[in-house]
């Protein structure tokens, strides 16, 4: 039976459509009440998964968004955790977060950018810190839990870029160490 | 013929609710998690991300998914839970699949499990309770703070604690994030609450209670309380209620030395300012109040001489010694009473063991292991594997090392090659009484909980029942 439904399965991107209507014409086949419950189940999936990772997409929406002029381009600066530089460009207005999803760079954001947890945990350079936006309370409240905090560190959902933030350089904490020893980069997936 | 013509429509309910997440190629890496939180979660996450030919199952107890993220979590404080949503998305790509109803060490044994996969985790942390181990800690009356908390959010097996809520004294010993829940959940007004997702039994039990005094004892000091300053100051700004801190107890703690930790200097300066601020506000309209003493133990619960029902809570006073940061509690052999008529146990969530082929530490209730390695092709993430303190971003960082040791084990061949090539579902398939569900499974109990709520102002009214879970999925499954 299950190697039934996995020849099925695996079969079933390709050949979805004929599949389909074979059970229409109602030609003979062994195999058909199981390929149209599969059927109806994959593609019901198929529409749930797009749902839903359209209501993820959702936050961040903004960041996907090109600049419309150079003027509105800011240059960020992220080191990722194993210690290697990513320019982006980003625009004003970009919250750190998405702009670092858009770019794939490893950054956490496990409460969607409500404040209600520190998984977004960033560095700030010198030279920029002091031109953020103050943390609110809130903001500091939740650093006190997070890893290695310093004087630099900020919540990267609570960074919105300015034309002054131009160049700003964001670090991600190296939480483990670094396996790959021959010099692997692990690609996103 | 009955009988087997039921088998295989069964057979074909089940089978076909797995297929559409189920695309592995039998090269693949396999992964099996138990668990379903969110260690065993970020170890998916992690593990998937940094390998394009490895698919994961991850497995629950239950049959619905996110553990203690669904479980634990205040009601409201519903952006915590956000993170179900990543977690949701990964539960329905191609390369995980998850496997509820199935519970390791009742239903299925590692020994049987093993087999599947290239690396098993264990990520199925907290379950049970730390005891005070005093007389009358089984009286009625007196609860666990962990139950309590799987109590108002819907857990099955918690689902009729029925606490009594009828004597104005609450004591919680132990001081800290789960203890604070609980008193604030005890002390919000109802009308905040019947807005989240507390179950509907609950929320009756708060509206009928006539609990308006909740105490926090702990057996140290101001420097070594447990919760967190978010925690806390959501606490010092609950409408309608006093914040009750006894300068005294604060007296040794003005002055705080330059290189203490930030997080500690923050929380400590903000208690001396709330016990400052006791007696400046206005007491009129302040129906409800809550405290922190400090310094005392339980040595034993009491009760009326006629009823097993508590009635207060007898304290040993202690001093400190050792340094601020590492001291201990020592008894100074003189006492006093606490009059409460409910008292919750809150001194720590632990760690069972709960499969004999699992090393396990018993003093340390973890299971033994290095950086998440416990023996060939076996691994831990989570609370099993640190112990159960923590918030989600630490249960984030451990499982995504565990996973870091996964990758590196099997770069380096070091995962052993399954001996069953075969699906897992096949196995669960035949074994008497086991009902597995799947992930849409849990979508059908997700839209019931949301359209039951919906009419109630509440984001859901949670399924509590096992037995009306496995009903909701039955009966759809019957209609297709």
């Amino acid at each position: 039976m299950a190697a039934l439904l996995s020849s099925v399965v695996r079969k079933a991107p390709i050949a979805l459509s004929h599949l389909l209507r074979r059970s229409v014409t109602g030609e003979p086949s062994a195999f058909s009440p199981i390929v149209s419950i599969a059927l109806r189940w994959s593609a019901k999936g198929t529409n749930n998964r797009r749902i839903h990772s359209e209501s993820c997409l959702h936050h961040g929406e903004y960041e996907w968004k090109d600049p419309k002029s150079p003027d509105e381009i800011v240059n960020v600066t992220f080191i990722d955790k194993d210690g290697q530089p990513r320019q982006v460009k980003g625009k004003v207005g970009d919250n750190i977060l998405y702009l670092a999803h858009r770019h794939r760079i490893e950054l956490e954001g496990a409460c969607e950018a409500s404040l209600a947890c520190t998984t977004c945990h960033v560095y700030v350079d010198g030279e920029h810190l002091s031109k953020l936006q103050n943390a609110t309370e809130e903001e500091e409240d939740l650093l006190d839990l997070a890893p290695c905090l310093a004087e630099n560190s900020r919540l990267g959902c609570q960074i919105i870029l300015t034309k002054e933030l131009e160049g700003i350089t964001l670090t991600v904490p190296k939480i483990t160490r670094n396996f790959y020893v021959d010099g692997h980069v692990p690609q996103p997936h | 013929t009955m009988n087997s013509c039921k088998g295989i429509s069964a057979r074909l309910v089940l089978v076909r609710r797995f297929v559409s997440t189920c695309t592995r190629q039998n090269t693949s890496t396999r992964v099996g998690i138990v668990g379903s939180g969110p260690a065993g979660f970020y170890t998916a996450h992690h593990l998937i991300k940094h390998n394009s030919n490895l698919h994961v199952d991850i497995f629950d107890r239950l049959p619905i998914p996110f553990g203690l993220v669904r479980y634990g979590v205040a009601p409201d404080h519903p952006d915590v839970k956000n993170v179900i949503n990543q977690f949701s998305v990964l539960a329905e790509s191609e390369r995980c699949r998850f496997i509820g109803n199935v519970s390791l060490g009742k239903d299925i044994t590692l020994a049987q499990l093993q087999p599947f996969y290239h690396a098993l985790v264990l990520a199925y942390g907290a379950d049970d309770d730390t005891f005070l181990r005093v007389p009358g800690e089984d009286l009625d009356g007196v609860l666990s703070a962990r139950a309590f908390v799987g109590w108002y959010n819907g857990l099955p097996e918690h689902a009729h604690l029925n606490p009594d809520l009828s004597g104005d004294t609450a004591v919680i010993i132990g001081q800290g994030n789960v203890a604070i829940d609980v008193a604030r959940m005890l002390l919000t007004p109802i009308n905040i609450l019947e807005t989240t997702d507390i179950c509907e039994h609950a929320l009756e039990a708060f509206r009928k209670s006539s609990v308006r005094r909740v105490w926090l004892v702990g057996r140290r000091g101001p420097l070594q309380v447990a919760f967190t300053i978010k925690e806390f100051r959501e606490m010092t700004k609950l409408p309608e209620c006093l914040a009750v801190l006894d300068r005294a107890d604060f007296e040794g703690v003005r002055e705080l030395p330059a290189d203490m930790p930030r997080p500690r200097k923050r929380l400590t300066e903000l208690l001396v300012k709330t016990a400052d601020a006791v007696g400046s506000e206005p007491a009129t309209g302040s129906r409800k109040e809550w405290g922190l003493r400090f310094l005392r133990s339980p040595v034993a619960f009491l009760c009326d001489q006629q009823r097993r029902k508590v009635s207060g809570v007898k304290l040993e006073i202690n001093k400190l010694e050792g340094d601020p940061l590492s001291a201990r509690a020592v008894g100074t052999g003189h006492f006093e009473t606490l009059d409460c008529s409910l008292a919750l146990r809150s001194i720590g969530y632990k760690t069972k063991p709960v499969d004999k082929d699992v090393p396990f530490d018993l003093k340390g209730s973890i299971i033994p292991n290095l950086n998440g390695y416990v023996s060939t092709g076996l691994y831990c993430s989570g609370w099993v594997k640190t112990g159960p303190i923590g918030v989600i971003l630490s249960t984030m960082n451990d499982a995504f090392e565990t996973a870091d040791t996964i990758l590196n084990d099997l770069q380096h061949g070091n995962l052993p090659t399954p001996s069953d090539s075969g699906d897992v579902l096949e196995l669960l398939f035949t074994l008497p009484g086991l009902h597995p569900t799947s992930f849409s499974d849990w979508k059908l109990i997700d839209q019931v909980e949301q359209s039951h709520g919906r009419p109630k102002g509440k984001p859901r009214e949670k399924v509590t029942s096992l037995e009306m879970m496995m009903n909701i999925i039955r009966t759809h499954s019957a209609q297709n």
